[in-house]
């Protein structure tokens, strides 16, 4: 159901709405409460109230707008995987940080410089040749674990849990041992490297090309989800798997072509992290945090549930900080835990999520 | 079967009361104290997933809570965190408490779902856990807390502190075990199997799962205290991401359908932790102790191929062929089928509450 464009879970939801009105309710009120503060009072706070300061708000507003796009990317490919497989996929934030020291290693080659890369010696292309590889290269990683040891324990979702899970220890390992515990980075292209005037404060144009790729992958998905063969094949599956293989189809090949984009865009958003923020030993674990919030508020499973999830998680983190009195800026973890003790006590699969 | 099995669980809890009469003081005081205190933590994960069907990675937390409540309790002047200065015993009912309540919430929140659903929620909440006692330096901050001492009792006197550590483990093996038996826990295994059904029962399925995590959090909260006595520190990198898996890959090492496979993974885990790079060609092999993660991930990933339920499961089974028993006939002891098993096992005809057998299986899966 979820990953089609015309879902008819409207009886569903106001069936399941009324016994939990008073929830609904508490919630809404919290929502304005918080948009009150932020536009009228937010006295304290670095950033000041909208209302005085529009330019802050404004700058706000796009990194989370900005960071909701990188946060698609990632839980986009961890969406899918489940949405098909009912895998969920542990290692998604190993194979985000593999494909971005991958990417390190392929920039730092084209480049012929170990470090101290400056962003003007980067061309385009010598950053999305690493990505390409990079997303590649985990992909494939991605699909001979699917076929090492998750192909013939499927529907065993604790199992394969675990098996993930293993996976991710030992490649956090092994990582550690071949690329070191620094953090490291992919450099932007010279060319988005830029800063632009708006209401008066500076934004990097790097942010905005982030978010103008994460719409590329999303409106990519999209069309091969909803305009191919095979994403007709995928969205059957979604629904209805048995029925699928009665129909003829070789449904492994679909599992395998599906965890193959998974873990793509584990990679995709990998080396747009590394180039964003840097990677670290340690990142794995925050992505894949971050990946599990996006589709625990969003509902596991659904691709629009990723993008309502990369939308309001990704404002929480660049509005709590942001917008919370200044001595008291280090609870804004808080925040991100309210935002899911929100969600789960008004829909406890999350917005767009049905039980599994 | 069960009075084997009940046997070897005593035979064991035998070995641990007489180990500091023929053990060296560092293997009693070091590994073993560990060892006990780490099973008494992931029997909570056992005991949670094998009678509730929930698989919590929120028990590392609860754990490290109990530990920054009793440092934060009583703490002096010069160390971090709120430096409270009380008495320890005070502290040990505050940090009791508080994990008490905590995980009361925290399992409120999540007790209208399960299985794979509840894996990715606790993992969640352990790693903003983390996150908290990192940034916020009123508790703690990235450095931690250290320089805690235990009381008097214990200050100075490892081998009572590791007493301490056997005497608590067996109370709760015991205890989580009856209380696996009362009308309670009957029902929990009930919720476990047939929510659906326990529901339309008249059972309240999440209000069961919230009290089981519940207890299973002031356990976690006592294996904590024992652990900030034994450690005298405790800072939030001890409970990142990367210890808390560890505990649920003891639980998983062990047998997470088995409460008594908690410890054995503990002590496996221990052992290989402390005594990796003794082993022979462990060096050409290139087995250091840098790489013990890679290590662990492997030995989770045979077993998670090869035997799901785990060292206790595999064990049971290798009884159940030596007397010929056939109650293992389902192919590769599928984690599911053990998390299924063990109200059979158990629980003589109590597992099934006596509610006849469903003619098809639920399709609630």
């Amino acid at each position: 159901m979820s990953f089609a464009a015309g879902d008819s879970t409207v009886d569903d939801t106001s069936a399941r709405r009324t016994p939990r009105s008073i929830t609904t309710w508490v919630a809404g009120s919290l929502a304005g409460l918080a948009t009150l503060w932020v536009v009228f009072l937010a006295r304290g706070t670095s950033a000041g109230s909208a209302i005085r300061e529009p330019g802050e708000f404004l700058v706000t507003l796009l990194d989370g707008i900005t960071f909701a796009g990188l946060l698609f990317v990632v839980a986009s490919g961890f969406t899918l995987v489940f949405g098909l497989m009912r895998t969920v996929n542990m290692a998604h934030g190993s194979l985000f940080l593999l494909s971005a020291y991958v990417a390190i290693e392929v920039q730092q080659s084209m480049v012929g410089l170990d470090r101290n890369i400056e962003a003007g010696d980067i061309g385009i292309l010598d950053w999305v040749v690493p990505v390409l590889v990079g997303s590649l290269v985990v992909a494939v990683v991605g699909v001979i674990m699917q076929q090492l040891l998750l192909r013939w324990n499927q529907g065993q979702d604790l199992r394969q849990a675990l098996i993930t899970l293993a996976v991710s220890v030992i490649l956090a390992d092994q990582m550690l041992a071949h690329f070191g515990g620094l953090a490291q980075r992919v450099v932007w292209p010279g060319a988005v490297t830029r800063f632009f005037e708006i209401f008066g404060a500076r934004y990097a144009l790097s942010r905005l090309f982030m978010l103008a790729l994460a719409l590329v992958v999303g409106a990519a998905l999209w069309l091969w989800l909803n305009h191919t063969r095979m994403g007709m094949v995928i969205r059957a599956g979604v629904d209805d798997q048995e029925m699928v293989r009665a129909l003829g189809i070789n449904i492994h090949v679909v599992f395998a072509t599906t965890f193959f984009v998974g873990a793509f865009l584990a990679g995709v958003g990998g080396v747009m992290g590394a180039s964003f923020a840097g990677v670290a030993p340690g990142t794995d674990g925050q992505w894949l945090l971050n990946s599990l919030i996006v589709v625990i508020v969003g509902g596991l499973g659904s691709i629009r549930g990723a993008v309502a999830g990369s939308l309001l998680y990704g404002m929480v983190v660049a509005f709590a900080p942001a917008y919370l009195p200044s001595q008291y800026t280090y609870y804004a973890i808080i925040l991100t835990f309210v935002l899911l003790a929100v969600v789960l006590a008004i829909r406890p699969y999350g917005l767009f999520g049905k039980e599994a | 079967m069960a009075s084997a099995r009940n046997v070897a669980v005593a035979v064991a809890a035998a070995v641990l009361v007489l180990l500091p009469v023929f053990g060296s003081e560092f293997f009693v005081s070091f590994v073993m104290t560990r060892t006990v205190m780490l099973g008494l933590a992931a029997s909570t994960i056992v005991f949670l997933s094998a009678y509730g069907g929930m698989v919590s990675l929120a028990q590392f937390l609860l754990f490290g809570i109990a530990g920054f409540m009793v440092g934060n309790a009583v703490g002096e002047a010069g160390s971090k965190g709120l430096k409270l200065g009380w008495n320890p015993w005070v502290a040990v009912v505050f940090a009791l408490v508080v994990t008490t309540v905590l995980a009361l919430l925290l399992g409120a929140l999540s007790a209208r779902t399960a299985g794979i659903y509840f894996l990715m929620l606790t993992l969640t909440y352990a790693v903003i856990g983390y996150y908290f006692f990192g940034q916020v330096t009123t508790f703690s901050g990235f450095g931690g807390i250290t320089g805690i001492d235990p009381p008097d009792v214990f200050a100075d006197h490892p081998t009572r502190l590791y007493y301490l550590c056997v005497v608590l483990s067996v109370v709760a093996y015991v205890g989580l075990r009856a209380l696996g038996r009362t009308p309670f826990g009957v029902a929990l295994q009930g919720v476990r199997d047939e929510p659906v059904r326990m529901a339309s029962l008249g059972f309240n399925v999440p209000v069961i799962r919230m009290l089981a995590f519940t207890v299973a959090g002031f356990v976690a909260g006592v294996a904590g205290i024992l652990n900030i006595w034994w450690n005298g520190q405790i800072d939030p990198t001890s409970i990142s991401i990367g210890p808390t898996l560890d505990l649920l890959i003891i639980a998983v090492i062990g047998g997470i359908a088995h409460l008594e496979g908690a410890w054995l993974g503990a002590f496996v885990y221990v052992i290989a932790n402390n005594y990796m790079r003794n082993l022979p060609f462990a060096d050409s092999l290139g087995l250091t102790e840098a790489r013990f993660n890679t290590v662990v991930g492997l030995l989770v990933l045979l077993i998670m191929v090869l035997s799901p339920d785990g060292l206790a499961g595999l064990s049971i089974r290798a009884h159940g062929l030596v007397t010929g028993a056939t109650r293992d006939a389902r192919p590769g002891g599928v984690l599911d089928a053990a998390l299924h098993e063990i109200a059979t096992v158990d629980d003589g005809p109590n597992g099934r509450l006596g509610v006849p057998e469903p003619t098809t299986k639920g399709s609630t899966r």
